[in-house]
């Protein structure tokens, strides 16, 4: 066999099981999804169409639309809040620890929950806040109420602190990436020229780990927005997500085209989220070049 | 003079203390988060070792009938079972796509290339659910019943961006002379790959294949909308978180988290030591 042959059988054979996979299992779905959600319901059944009365009904019906601008409002908290715990952690981690080995060992301790069972970890927020949970035995326990107190539980707070919880972890990875590249010299010079500390961390090392804060931040926004767990276990009624209301379109209210057209929009805002930040991030780059 | 001397060395030392003051509030807010991080855990375990149907203060005794309670419960035990199953399938199938892709999209000029690379990192960026539900509309139109076969299926593709990700990298840092090197010495393709290219991924091979082990075991948005009768483990917890709290949850969440961790750092260790192998 010539050898253009034989390269070409070989680079075939490289190829074409990950790309037929990906176009049976990922492109196809998507393909489909993007179908239903223009189909007529006709419960308890849809029929094929092309409309837009799914599109139409969640940007006018409040019911869809309220909760569409929860998702975003928690979202965009809870991005914020992982923010301002990852960011000090991790600059505390790669500026003031100084023995390589331990910085080491304490940046895999906040990554390695990050992979530890994400249900457990929302689950036990529910025995903490609850109303029979520790922090409420706690607070009778040590006089500072007198009964349990529900105010913990079920509501935007206890998502908020739960979600928060979850994605710190993912916060911190981009932004050690980001800090660990800053030189030192720079900082260094920045303090020798007599500029504060705080001036030093405004003018110099914030700007120069802008590609972490907005990596950290991006992704910890798509992952919030996407979430239906963390209501489910910590919500409440004020807490459904638009994650949820997918949820039920697939189950109890059985409206497979609006849960198509939801996904769709989800997948979009997700979508736009990520080449916005992605343009953000080039635009940064040039500044500083 | 005396006064100027000291004035002078008033304003060297006070932006210093000053600093020091600073440190110490980062101290205080990194100490802070960290125990943010590691309090439930930590509540997770003690109340899974408590003697008390409830999650209260103050701790009642130690005991392991919650422990006794999972060794009994036969549906946890077939969840079990069923995790395992998934994640070994799931894990087997990401590491054979996953591998191959990195060569792939490293090695090999092919139409549609960047659409393939897109297609391919979608599922970390979307919502699993939206994978999920993408795939039960696929299965349902192919007529398929929904079990943990489906499952896999689902996880595989959800998760081989994982090994795509780490393995590519690892290539892209692999110095092609090496090869060309094992060729012109006479070795035949398959032997260079298995005794030159191979040893120089292995490390991030194992690595992501233990992570897409450890995320497949623990999957809910996925699986979620892909099993039929048969529950994986979260699933399992889930449906039971649906009736309140029990003390074996935390158990059964205490072997999990413990186990998570020790295969989640040797991973972590294996992939940050394959980027130092260059």
């Amino acid at each position: 066999m010539k050898l253009r042959t034989r390269r070409f059988i070989g680079s075939s054979a490289i190829v074409s099981p990950p790309l037929l996979w990906t176009l049976v299992f990922l492109f196809t779905p998507y393909l489909i999804l993007f179908t239903y959600s223009f189909y007529l319901t006709k419960f308890p059944m849809f029929v094929p169409a092309f409309q837009f009365g799914n599109y139409v009904l969640i940007f006018t019906d409040p019911q869809y639309f309220q909760v569409l601008l929860r998702t975003v409002k928690i979202a965009s908290i809870v991005s914020v809040s992982a923010l301002l715990l990852a960011y000090p952690l991790t600059y505390f981690l790669v500026f003031k620890v100084q023995r390589p080995g331990l910085r080491a060992a304490l940046y895999m301790a906040v990554i390695v929950p990050l992979w530890v069972s994400y249900l457990l970890r929302a689950y036990t927020w529910k025995t903490i806040l609850g109303s029979e949970g520790v922090l409420n035995s706690f607070l009778v326990w040590s006089g500072i109420l007198s009964e349990p107190t529900d105010i913990f539980l079920y509501n935007q707070f206890s998502m908020v602190l739960t979600l928060t919880y979850i994605y710190v972890p993912f916060m911190v990875m981009p932004l050690y990436t980001a800090l660990e590249k800053i030189p030192r010299s720079v900082v260094e010079a920045s303090k020798d020229l007599g500029v504060g500390p705080l001036r030093t961390f405004f003018k110099i090392t914030l700007p120069l780990s802008m590609p972490g804060v907005i990596a950290g931040t991006t992704f910890t926004f798509c992952l919030t927005f996407g979430d239906f767990v963390a209501a489910f276990l910590v919500g409440g009624p004020n807490g459904f997500m638009i994650a949820n209301i997918v949820q039920a379109q697939f189950g109890t209210a059985l409206n497979w085209p609006l849960g198509a057209a939801l996904s769709i929009v989800m997948l979009m805002i997700v979508l736009t989220v990520i080449s916005l930040a992605d343009r953000l991030e080039r635009a940064g780059r040039l500044d500083l070049a | 003079m005396v006064a100027l001397a000291q004035m002078d060395r008033v304003s060297l030392i006070a932006p210093r203390l000053r600093e020091r003051a600073g440190d110490n509030l980062l101290w205080l807010i990194a100490a802070g988060t960290m125990a943010f991080l590691y309090l439930p855990i930590l509540v997770l375990i003690v109340f899974s070792f408590n003697d008390n149907r409830v999650t209260t203060l103050p701790l009642r005794g130690f005991t392991l009938r919650w422990y006794q309670a999972v060794l009994d419960n036969a549906d946890i035990q077939a969840a079990i079972v069923n995790s395992l199953y998934v994640a070994t399938a799931a894990t087997a199938i990401t590491v054979v796509l996953g591998t191959t892709a990195a060569f792939a999209l490293d090695r090999v000029d092919f139409p549609g290339k960047t659409a393939f690379r897109r297609l391919i990192f979608l599922p970390i960026a979307l919502p699993g659910l939206v994978t999920g539900i993408a795939m039960l509309n696929l299965f349902r139109l192919m007529g398929l019943n929904l079990s943990l076969e489906t499952v896999i299926l689902g996880h595989a593709t959800a998760l081989t961006v994982i090994v795509v990700t780490q393995v590519f990298a690892r290539l892209q840092r692999f110095n092609r002379r090496l090869e060309e090197a094992s060729g012109d010495l006479g070795a035949r393709p398959w032997q260079t790959f298995l005794f030159v290219t191979f040893p120089n991924i292995r490390s991030a091979v194992i690595g992501s294949a233990l992570l897409s082990f450890t995320l497949s075991f623990d999957e809910i948005p996925v699986t979620f909308f892909l099993t039929g009768r048969d529950n994986t483990l979260p699933m399992y917890i889930y449906s039971t978180l649906r009736r309140g709290i029990t003390p074996e949850i935390n158990a059964v969440g205490t072997i999990i988290v413990v186990l998570s961790l020790g295969i989640i750092a040797l991973s972590i260790y294996l992939l940050h030591n394959s980027q130092k192998e260059d």
